[in-house]
């Protein structure tokens, strides 16, 4: 629990480690009435209460929705374009835009699209990919993809000052607590 | 929490007394202990002999020409499309289990899923090398793609050999994608366990610096579930367009309205099946029986069960519609099926298809592993007949009796197919010796200690 106080003014926020789920909502409750609003919290497992709890936006689902449509617009048009106006064709007496024949492809690409972009929206809306992070210099952090909890406050917290987050941090009964350094 | 895992009964999806500590370590291990079992350099050795197979079957195709191939005149698709729709098939329960079953919130899903997906890759990358060297000159493939070219043309857009290309080629992203989104978290848990420095940094490039923020978990789940919305129509649509480069044609046999809904059940029907061919070896090998218990083998002994039916349904149908349509084409199809030079196929297949699943009624044969696996296995051989039957009879006798042919393979497709196992068999061990064959994060929540822990986490499936 000792931390290097000598870097406070350097540190890139306040990190604590918890033994269980509940005990991080515990700590998230006491560290909101305690005024920080931009804590981060760190799970093992995805947890909808913690998300509820740090208050977070989602709007992934509106890119994939635009995704989806431009997949989709995207897929038809080149069919119309190559069928009706770039080299319009007679196929067994047809209408040149016959759309029934381009769904297939339509719907397929409305579908490519809307994947990609849930998977790139993901990543570049989470910051990923980001290979080092500070966090991942505090010991024991490596817990976090096994069965520790942890929750930060980060330096860029209006309320932040770190004597007063580790104080704060300390008061929730957590297995560690300790400062990020900088990177 | 204090005595370990003790065995699972038969209705739970995981062993009591497992926590987030015992099911990330149990699974890690697996892929992080330095000894490979000896069992997999033998499977491994095997499995690479079997793609040299392939390889030698590919140049022989590729110096001589199609005609290394048992096709002819009347039968032009031959092994090529028979074997193609046998793996798109096979793949499609990994896209089931992984998103169908997870919009359902079948939890038991979780610990078969991460595999499942892998057989569906590892089964599109067979089915592609079939069409795309049965096309003749493969070094011009991308012909079938529309791109801007100095001879000004596109591809035909009415052709369902067209949806074919978009929709195979989407398949394969999208599966690609799903199954890489659903490994990012579990390669963080492997950076974070690796001992060595080479393993720490590869598996660190997988995860893309995954920490398991809050943040980043809300928009992964979303991610993840609308990955697996999409999935859902598409895995529908690859097989009813694969159908469609049937029915849509006119040959006796082919065009009928059944042929979508009845492709894709028995893409399901033979997907599962192959799912049961290589979980029963892998939870004994791997001693996975805490986390593949029989809860699982029994659940998807019922969906083989259910689906077996609806594919039966399907040849009753296809016969029904042979003979009320009184249409002399179909009748003589039908007698042709049943009593012509491939009547062997069509009565195997029956056996093998109609027959073989309705043991699966039995809890006793549905509890007893050696005989799901059998039973898989015979699954397996069917629905190959089953694609056997519908390409070669049809197409060695359409209309005029002048233009009638048989149709053998030579060595050189059987190479080929032989082959593609080895292709499918290889890159199945990589990935069982080298990333986690059960989804780590997804068995996290399945921990009975962990609901108690997270207080009331919301199912996650």
């Amino acid at each position: 629990m000792s931390a290097p106080h000598q870097h406070a003014h350097r540190c890139f926020g306040v990190l604590a480690e918890y033994g269980s789920g509940s005990a991080l909502l515990a700590a998230i409750e006491h560290g909101k009435r305690e005024g920080f609003t931009k804590m981060e919290a760190y799970t093992p497992l995805p947890m909808h209460e913690v998300g509820h709890a740090l208050g977070h936006e989602n709007d992934l689902p509106k890119y994939v929705l635009g995704g989806g449509i431009v997949g989709g617009v995207v897929g038809f048009g080149l069919q119309y374009y190559a069928a009706v106006l770039h080299y319009p064709t007679n196929v067994g007496g047809r209408p040149l835009n016959s759309w029934p024949s381009f769904i297939p492809v339509t719907f397929e690409m409305t579908i490519l699209f809307a994947a990609l972009t849930a998977v790139l929206a993901m990543l570049a809306l989470n910051g990923l990919p980001r290979p080092h992070h500070p966090v991942f210099s505090v010991p024991g952090f490596e817990l976090a993809s096994r069965d520790r909890f942890f929750l930060l406050v980060p330096s860029y917290d209006p309320r932040f000052e770190a004597d007063r987050a580790l104080a704060v941090l300390g008061a929730t009964e957590p297995l560690a607590v300790n400062e990020v350094p900088h990177p | 929490m204090s005595q370990g895992p003790t065995t699972p009964r038969e209705s739970e999806v995981i062993a009591p007394g497992h926590t987030l500590s015992t099911v990330t370590d149990k699974i890690t291990k697996i892929v992080l202990s330095r000894a490979t079992p000896r069992g997999w350099y033998l499977g491994f050795a095997l499995a690479f002999l079997l793609v040299m197979v392939l390889l030698a079957s590919i140049t022989v195709l590729l110096v001589e020409g199609i005609g290394a191939w048992g096709v002819n005149v009347p039968v032009g698709w031959g092994f090529a499309i028979i074997n193609f729709v046998w793996w798109i098939g096979i793949g499609h329960a990994g896209t089931l289990i992984s998103a169908i079953l997870l919009l359902f919130r079948q939890e038991w899903r979780t610990s078969i899923n991460r595999f499942a997906e892998a057989m569906t890759l590892f089964a599109v990358a067979c089915a592609g090398i079939f069409p795309l060297l049965h096309v003749g000159r493969p070094w011009l493939a991308y012909w079938l793609l529309p791109y801007p070219n100095t001879m000004s043309l596109f591809p035909q857009f009415r052709s369902p050999l067209l949806w074919d290309v978009f929709a195979v080629s989407t398949y394969a992203t999208v599966s690609a994608l799903f199954w890489y989104v659903g490994l990012i978290p579990d390669l963080a848990t492997l950076r974070d366990r690796a001992k060595s420095k080479p393993w720490k940094i590869l598996y660190g490039i997988g995860a893309m610096g995954w920490r398991g923020a809050a943040r980043h978990w809300d928009r992964y789940e979303t991610a993840y579930l609308l990955l697996a919305g999409l999935a859902t129509p598409l895995v529908i649509s690859v097989h009813t367009v694969v159908s469609f480069d049937f029915a849509v044609s006119v040959i006796p046999g082919w065009h009928a309205t059944i042929f979508p809904p009845y492709f894709v059940a028995g893409a399901i029907y033979s997907g599962f099946a192959m799912v049961l061919t290589l979980a029963i070896p892998l939870r004994k090998i791997y001693g996975l029986q805490d986390f593949i218990t029989l809860r699982h083998l029994q659940n998807m002994a019922k969906i083989v069960l259910a689906t077996g039916m609806i594919v039966v349904y399907g040849y009753t149908m296809e016969a029904f519609f042979a003979w009320y349509s009184a249409n002399p084409y179909e009748e003589a199809m039908l007698a042709n099926r049943m009593t012509g030079p491939y009547a062997w196929a069509y009565w195997l297949l029956l056996a093998c298809n109609a027959l073989t699943p309705q043991f699966l009624w039995f809890k006793k044969v549905r509890t007893n592993v050696v005989a799901l696996f059998v039973i898989a296995l015979i699954v397996n051989v069917g629905m190959w007949l089953e694609r056997f039957v519908i390409v070669v009879t049809s197409l060695s006798r359409d209309y005029l009796p002048s233009s009638w042919d048989t149709y053998s393979p030579t060595r050189w497709d059987w190479g080929l197919y032989v082959g593609t196992f080895g292709l499918f068999l290889a890159l199945l061990f990589l990935f069982i010796r080298f990333l986690p064959m059960i989804s780590i994060f997804e068995m996290r929540t399945l921990v009975p200690t962990g609901a108690a822990e997270t207080a009331e986490t919301e199912e996650h499936a």
